[in-house]
């Protein structure tokens, strides 16, 4: 064998061997926290999660559901208010603004957003609204979850209208649409899948963010449906009874892990499965 | 002119008498255009006849499909770009800064290089842009479709299918289905750009047929490469080099007898 390409292929056999090794090391990780959240959580997935509201101490009965109600409500109200802002942000930033010197700054903001840590998020909404509200709030802790909602949508939002081509916009605009159609009913068409496809990851980034509510919506005991109250939330609760002393509570803390890792799942499989439709269009 | 490498005898356009003069529908006068410093087109001069075939043929960056996106303000969508002069479609200043684009674009149809159909429906790719300017029953818009479809030779095609996505046709039948869509909203101006380098040759052939059926109610004008399409289509022809309008004729004598040196190396394939 001609001795430059046998040592190309040593080299590659060994490069190859490490990024497997690479790869196994942190898949490894990955699933020995899941099995260990299958094996502790599965044991406490009954009917009474569901229906019953989180123990007082020392209870032996009781379950999550002023918990999972609070965090829907939280997480639903959150992306209601962050995706659209992201949306029409996303929308700014790649069709009105491309070429406008407004955009680059807007985009750097938001990547510095995008990657503020989440208990920042939740100090500054503690300051901008529970400390004048005075009170923890659910709203609060929306706003908090809807802040780190935006920057999401709106990066993806970005990509996925930049990567819908020149050229069908310039097929509407000879047409004569104008330009608020030709984004309306051609680009956001083209690129519909990806932009559900960027709401359903941000959703599924806000749905176990417990930093951002500790400081805002912080916890409740019982169920309450008021905004303007403390609300419960899987996150915090977990949070608060897995540090506790009872063997309950830490059961219940297993499982809603289990619980919204297994949401947090759903929803990025969804997102797969609709990003695989974009491309085999 | 022996050594004409272009084969143009089969056209019909050659055998027969030079046609009259159309009245003119587009009049451009000195008109120059500038990409940022580029002076991309320099003191063009010439008119599109009223349902007449224009043919703009010329190397890489000479300029043609500049100004065909000048005739629809199509340039208008990106920044840095400006144009002197005059430029008239019947009555009404193209250039004017006022001009509703949207209505303009509405007389003035396009159709690109690439096929571009709308991601939706073969039916709503062509009532789409109906719904933009008229509004009509549905018995009268599947009749408008069906015309359409008809007019861009492609409704025996697709007439089973109208619910199909537009995506799902071959390259051939989605640029049919992007020159359906425009004769849809029946403009007085379809602009050509490059309409066939990116189709099979049995395509092109019924694109080209296509375009000489469209000549008798629209005026038009295409961009090409191809010189034997140029020979084919159209009646007259404009011979552009370095953004400058070198020779405008009747095709037959563009291609059998040019007066510029530079039109007659061309067309031969010396350079280009």
């Amino acid at each position: 064998m001609n001795p430059i390409y046998a040592r190309r292929r040593r080299k590659d056999i060994v490069v190859r061997g490490l990024c497997i090794a690479a790869a196994a090391f942190g898949v490894t990780w990955l699933a020995l926290i899941l099995i260990t959240l299958l094996y502790n959580g599965v044991a406490g997935l009954n009917l009474e999660l569901f229906t019953a509201d989180t123990p007082p101490p020392g209870s032996t009965e009781g379950g999550l559901r002023n918990a999972i109600v609070g965090s829907i409500i939280m997480t639903v109200l959150g992306v209601g208010i962050g995706a659209p802002l992201g949306l029409f942000a996303g929308t700014y930033l790649a069709e009105y603004g491309r070429n406008d010197k407004l955009t680059s700054v807007i985009r750097f903001i938001n990547d510095i957003l995008l990657s503020a840590p989440s208990i920042i998020i939740g100090l500054f909404i503690y300051g901008a609204v529970v400390v004048p509200m005075r009170g923890f709030s659910a709203i609060a802790g929306a706003l908090a979850l809807a802040v780190i909602v935006i920057p999401v949508v709106l990066r993806t939002t970005e990509d996925m209208l930049l990567l819908v081509p020149n050229a069908l916009r310039e097929a509407a605009s000879a047409l004569g649409l104008p330009r608020s159609l030709v984004i309306k009913r051609i680009a956001y068409r083209a690129a519909r899948s990806g932009l559900i496809t960027g709401v359903l990851l941000a959703t599924a980034r806000v749905a176990g963010e417990t930093a951002p509510l500790l400081f805002t919506a912080l916890s409740n005991q019982f169920f309450s449906l008021g905004l303007n109250k403390t609300m419960a939330n899987l996150p915090v609760t977990i949070n608060n009874f897995v540090q506790s002393p009872y063997a309950y509570w830490k059961q219940l803390a297993w499982s809603g892990a289990l619980l919204i890792t297994l949401t947090v799942l759903a929803l990025n499989i969804g997102a797969r499965i609709l990003g695989a439709e974009r491309t085999a269009k | 002119m022996t050594d004409l490498s272009v084969s143009v005898s089969s056209s019909a356009h050659l055998a027969s008498h030079p046609l009259p003069e159309a009245p003119a529908k587009v009049t451009v006068r000195n008109l120059n255009f500038y990409y940022g410093e580029h002076h991309a087109l320099k003191n063009v001069n010439l008119t599109l006849g009223t349902n007449r075939v224009t043919a703009f043929i010329g190397p890489s960056g000479c300029g043609k499909s500049t100004l065909l996106r000048i005739f629809n303000r199509m340039y208008d969508l990106y920044p840095g770009q400006r144009v002197t002069g005059q430029l008239m479609l019947d009555q009404t200043n193209i250039l004017d800064p006022k001009l509703d684009l949207n209505l303009l674009r509405a007389r003035v149809g396009m159709v690109f290089q690439k096929p571009t159909p709308f991601p939706m429906t073969i039916y709503e790719n062509i009532a789409f842009g109906i719904r933009l300017y008229e509004k009509i029953s549905k018995s009268e818009m599947d009749d408008r479709v069906e015309k359409a479809l008809r007019g861009g030779a492609l409704w025996n095609e697709v007439k089973d299918k109208l619910n199909a996505s537009g995506l799902s046709l071959s390259g051939g039948q989605q640029q049919r289905l992007c020159i359906a869509r425009t004769v849809a909203v029946r403009p007085e101006v379809i602009l050509f750009d490059e309409p066939c380098s990116a189709l099979d040759p049995i395509s092109t052939a019924k694109v080209e047929e296509l375009i000489q059926e469209l000549a008798e109610n629209y005026t038009i004008a295409i961009v090409t490469h191809n010189m034997q399409q140029a020979a084919r289509v159209s009646d007259k022809t404009a011979f552009m080099y370095l953004g400058e309008l070198i020779e405008f004729d009747d095709t037959s004598k563009i291609f059998t007898s040019p007066t510029d040196r530079r039109t007659q190396d061309y067309i031969t394939g010396r350079f280009g």
